[in-house]
């Protein structure tokens, strides 16, 4: 109030010619530096997916029966070359990490862009034409929002069968309601507004007001949504994978070897807790990065 | 002080924000001078510092603003030298300050009545001291400060919510708290911008009845020249945070000294102008960061010579009258 | 109403209601929509190279007719005929068509241009919508010069919204406008949010813009003086209706309803502060939700009679092209003779 006319247009138009909003709040997020953090340990295992083949010191399906259960390095028993031990198989349980997170990662992002992708499109057609399309849609998501996630995928799963593909349609099968209902409350407010109002008086075409008017600008929450909802998603496979109904064996995945070590965990108890720990990390790191990035996108946290 | 017929006095006010473009100086070297009774209006564009400058003698600039320096006397104290909370004892119960936009100045979540009585509570001093009386004594007065501002059945209102008031009866509400502790300073941000015209004229009217019932100084902030012709005093002209001309309101509309001044009444569209063409100001508000010592309004000035190109002090133009333009000579005044 | 053969708007007999949507619930329990008639049952014309100016104050109805002209909002009932046409009846195809020639100048410069675009994308729109550039080089050149002619320059072609202020994004809402070419703006409020020195100039170039253009403006404002200034015939609206309406020489200086004389009354002079007389309106605008029975204005007016409160008023002749509806208009009263302050309420 008291500096509204100060932050009002000549001083306006002297912040940065030529920068976007979305280049001013890319700057603010870099300012950010726990996000960046954040940021660079996600990039990490990214990295460790994509390279998991030069960076694993050992096959991670070779089984050596001499090395079942070998402990991590530091202790008793352990080498340096098997640095987090060995699982129930003798298999290198660092390789198998690296070559897991391929999975998570690879399972995370293809849900959330199949589910953004759709969430987006159902999201747009439900907040701009309203109307029986929009008591479709939102019919259809409450329906099923009503249902457990993770038992509607495990449903999902045991009527689909496993596979990789599977599990990417299970997720999304779900996964797809949550930027719908973030797309579909930011185009109701969006198409009340003068500019969108302005284009239709120009004679633009719906499509070309949902695309080129609202879509640029509430794609800062659905982009702050996604990246929140990846963590979860890899939660969820993880949890699949731990009830065996995700990637099966011999594929490491985070989830099925948390699974593999239960029966283990009082005489071995890394065979489950570093892929655990790897799960927790992942997860942590991308929540606080989002948390960096809706602070410097979402308008309404900012000053 | 009853001798000083000067109810607030600013010397030298500079208030400054740190913005990440520089150090924008939203009043730069203001005087202002309100007496007792009257009704000062101050005019200028968004941008020009006028509300910069009352928060400021409210103490309610916030980082990245602060005052640079400057006096700011009322009734012979320095409020700039005051601790916060001695500060927090003039706001309200001295000076109180009115906002443009009432549904959003007033809190929602509390009753007309509940927002009323917080104020009393706090700075009234005639109450009696505590227990049902007191309670009894703040409902009476706040159905009185409602009748006041000419809200019907205010008994009944009292215990309604801001949002079942239309915008009118908000602003009159507004006035009506401000008014509560019985200031003897009221300062009004555009208190009409938001309102229709008739409503408009209903709430200024008010604010006059008020001011000559009460014995009170106004300090009306606006945009409307129209709005200070018809209610004010004397009137200040304020252009990118620094007053350019001062004086009585009848003298500064029929015979304005400062070439922005004469733009800004040759810019007003009138009926009595159909047909002619209007001559607006060209250009625009000067960006406020790192400018030169130079007359503010050179880049926009009809009149604009190299003598422009110095700073310009306010000069004397005759009794009571003050301008700042170099084309002006000053006027010796006793 | 003198009207020429062809005038280039001509509106009949136009409602605009707004309903609440009925609900099961609702239904089932008998409880009726909210419905408004934020027009209700207007007439006017407007000619070829003429401005009407539009007056009243906020919750008239006078937004909602200015896009239910151009069916940005379907009226609900009436014509809206322009250039002989009926837009009221044209295919959604056709109305694109017809888009090219009515436009419309927004009041918000903040909120009526896209913060995600480029000027060169906002002003060029209308080009590529309607094909008339055929390359992006072309569009580029087009929207240059039309920014050019309001006040901008093509150094500007790449840059965002918030980096303009008020005025200059009103200038690029203009020149999006006319872009086009075409006949006929709907001006709604465009110098309400700016600056009196502003105004000013967005005042001059519209004016500039009407001539050299040969436009017709519907101007909508809230701002006697604004409106007493540009246009040449005045429309005074009062929750939906046209009270009064005729030459702005005519309407201004000789008001004839009450409510243009208060109206008129209330707006503070600088040339003369405090020699006219000050008709006090008591009270507010009714709720649109539950106007007044009969004269919509008689809760507020200083003139109102028993006739008032039950029927509607008849737009009557009293001068060539000036219209107005009262009932006491015969008596040719005026507020500031009765000396009485309004309050039947």
């Amino acid at each position: 109030m008291t500096s509204a006319a100060i932050h009002s247009p000549p001083v306006a138009k002297a912040s940065g010619a030529g920068q976007t909003i979305f280049q001013r709040n890319l700057r603010q997020f870099a300012a950010n530096r726990l996000a960046m953090a954040s940021v660079g340990v996600v990039l990490l295992f990214v990295l460790l997916a994509i390279f998991a083949p030069f960076i694993a010191p050992h096959d991670p399906n070779e089984t050596d029966l001499f090395r079942r259960l070998q402990p991590p390095a530091w202790q008793a028993g352990g080498e340096w070359a098997y640095l987090l031990g060995c699982d129930a198989l003798g298999r290198d349980i660092l390789s198998r990490i690296i070559y897991g997170s391929r999975i998570s990662i690879f399972i995370g992002a293809a849900v959330i862009f199949v589910a953004t992708t759709v969430g987006i499109a159902a999201g747009l057609a439900a907040g701009y034409f309203r109307g029986w399309v929009d008591v479709a849609i939102s019919r259809l998501v409450d329906i099923l929002l009503s249902f457990p996630y993770l038992i509607f995928a495990i449903g999902l799963m045991a009527m689909m069968g496993p596979g990789l593909v599977n599990i990417i349609l299970a997720l999304a099968y779900k996964e797809w309601v949550i930027p719908c209902r973030v797309v579909r409350g930011e185009t109701l407010a969006t198409r009340e507004l003068e500019y969108v109002e302005a284009a239709r008086a120009l004679g633009a075409s719906s499509a070309h007001i949902m695309v080129k008017e609202i879509l640029p600008n509430i794609l800062s929450p659905v982009i702050v949504v996604s990246t929140i909802r990846i963590a979860h998603v890899i939660i969820l496979e993880a949890s699949l994978s731990f009830l065996g109904l995700g990637v099966q064996p011999p594929t490491a995945s985070w989830g099925s070897m948390v699974a593999d070590g239960r029966a283990f965990i009082l005489g071995a108890w890394w065979v489950s807790t570093f892929p655990g720990l790897a799960i927790l990390l992942l997860v942590l790191a991308i929540n606080v990065a989002s948390q960096g990035l809706r602070d410097a996108f979402d308008p309404r946290f900012q000053e | 002080m009853s001798h000083n017929e000067n109810l607030l006095e600013v010397d030298g006010l500079r208030t400054v924000f740190d913005t990440s473009e520089g150090m924008v100086r939203a009043v730069d070297g203001v005087d202002v001078t309100v007496r007792r009774g009257e009704c000062l209006g101050v005019v200028g564009e968004s941008g020009s510092g006028k509300s910069v400058t009352f928060s400021s003698v409210m103490g309610l600039v916030r980082s990245p603003g602060r005052i640079e320096s400057g006096s700011i006397r009322f009734e012979g104290r320095d409020l700039t030298r005051l601790s916060p909370r001695e500060m927090r004892a003039i706001r309200g119960r001295d000076i109180s300050m009115t906002m443009q936009d009432a549904l959003t100045a007033l809190n929602p979540a509390l009753t007309v009545g509940e927002q009323l009585s917080e104020m009393l509570d706090a700075h009234d001093e005639d109450l009696p001291a505590r227990g049902g009386a007191r309670r009894r004594a703040i409902r009476d007065k706040s159905v009185e400060m409602l009748r006041l501002v000419g809200i019907p059945s205010p008994d009944s209102r009292l215990d309604q919510y801001p949002h079942e008031f239309s915008g009118g009866m908000r602003q009159r509400i507004m006035i009506a708290i401000a008014l509560a502790p019985g200031p003897k300073l009221l300062i009004a941000d555009e208190p009409t911008t938001a309102l229709d015209v008739t409503i408009q004229a209903q709430v200024l009217e008010l604010i006059s009845e008020i001011r000559a019932r009460l014995g009170m100084s106004v300090v009306l902030i606006t945009h409307d020249l129209g709005v200070v012709a018809e209610h004010c005093d004397r009137v200040m002209v304020m252009y990118a945070g620094q007053v350019v001309e001062e004086g009585a309101t009848v003298d500064v509309i029929s015979n304005p000294q400062h070439p922005y001044t004469r733009g800004l009444l040759g810019s007003i569209p009138r009926l009595s102008l159909r047909g002619k063409p209007i001559r607006p100001i060209q250009g625009q508000v000067p960006n406020l960061v790192g400018l030169p010592p130079q007359c503010r309004f050179y880049s926009r000035c009809p009149d604009r010579t190299e003598a422009c190109l110095q700073f310009v002090e306010m000069r004397n133009v005759g009794s009571d009258r003050r301008a700042r333009c170099i084309a002006l000579t000053q006027e010796e005044v006793a | 109403m003198t009207s020429t053969a062809n005038p280039l708007l001509n509106v009949e007999n136009l409602s605009k209601v707004y309903e609440g949507r009925q609900s099961l619930a609702n239904r089932l329990a008998g409880v009726q929509p909210f419905s408004v008639r934020a027009v209700n049952d207007v007439s006017f014309h407007v000619e070829r190279g003429e401005v009407l100016g539009l007056i009243g104050e906020s919750g008239c109805g006078k937004s909602t007719l200015g896009r239910a002209v151009l069916r940005l909002h379907e009226p609900t009932a009436g014509r809206v005929r322009f250039d002989g046409e009926d837009v009221t009846a044209l295919s959604a195809g056709a109305l694109k068509d017809m888009r090219r020639r009515m436009q419309i100048v927004f009041q918000d410069p903040y909120a009526s241009l896209n913060p995600r675009s480029t000027v060169a994308d906002i002003v060029g729109l209308p080009l590529r919508l309607h094909g008339l550039a055929r390359t992006g080089a072309e569009v580029r050149e087009k929207v240059a010069r039309i920014l050019e002619r309001v006040g901008l320059n093509a150094a500007h072609l790449d840059r965002y919204p918030h980096q303009f202020s008020g005025g200059q994004r009103q200038r690029i809402g203009i020149a999006r406008a006319l872009i086009s070419h075409p006949e006929f703006i709907v001006c709604d409020e465009p110098v309400s949010a700016l600056d009196v020195s502003i105004q000013a100039q967005i005042i001059q170039l519209l004016l500039e813009l009407k001539d050299e253009m040969g436009l017709t403006y519907l101007f909508i404002s809230h701002d006697i003086s604004v409106i007493g200034y540009l246009s040449d015939r005045v429309a005074v609206m009062y929750l939906g209706e046209i009270v009064e309406m005729g030459p702005t020489d005519d309407v201004l200086a000789r008001p004839r309803h009450p409510y243009t004389q208060s109206l008129m009354s209330a707006v503070p002079d600088v040339d003369a502060p405090g020699k006219h007389q000050r008709v006090r309106l008591a009270g507010e605008l009714p709720s649109p939700l539950d106007p007044p029975k009969g004269c919509k204005f008689h809760t507020r007016c200083p003139l109102a009679i028993d006739a008032c409160k039950r029927e509607a008023p008849v737009s009557e002749q009293v001068a060539p092209g000036h219209q107005v509806a009262c009932h006491r208009l015969a008596e040719d009263l005026s507020v500031w003779e009765t000396g009485a302050e309004a309050g039947t309420r």
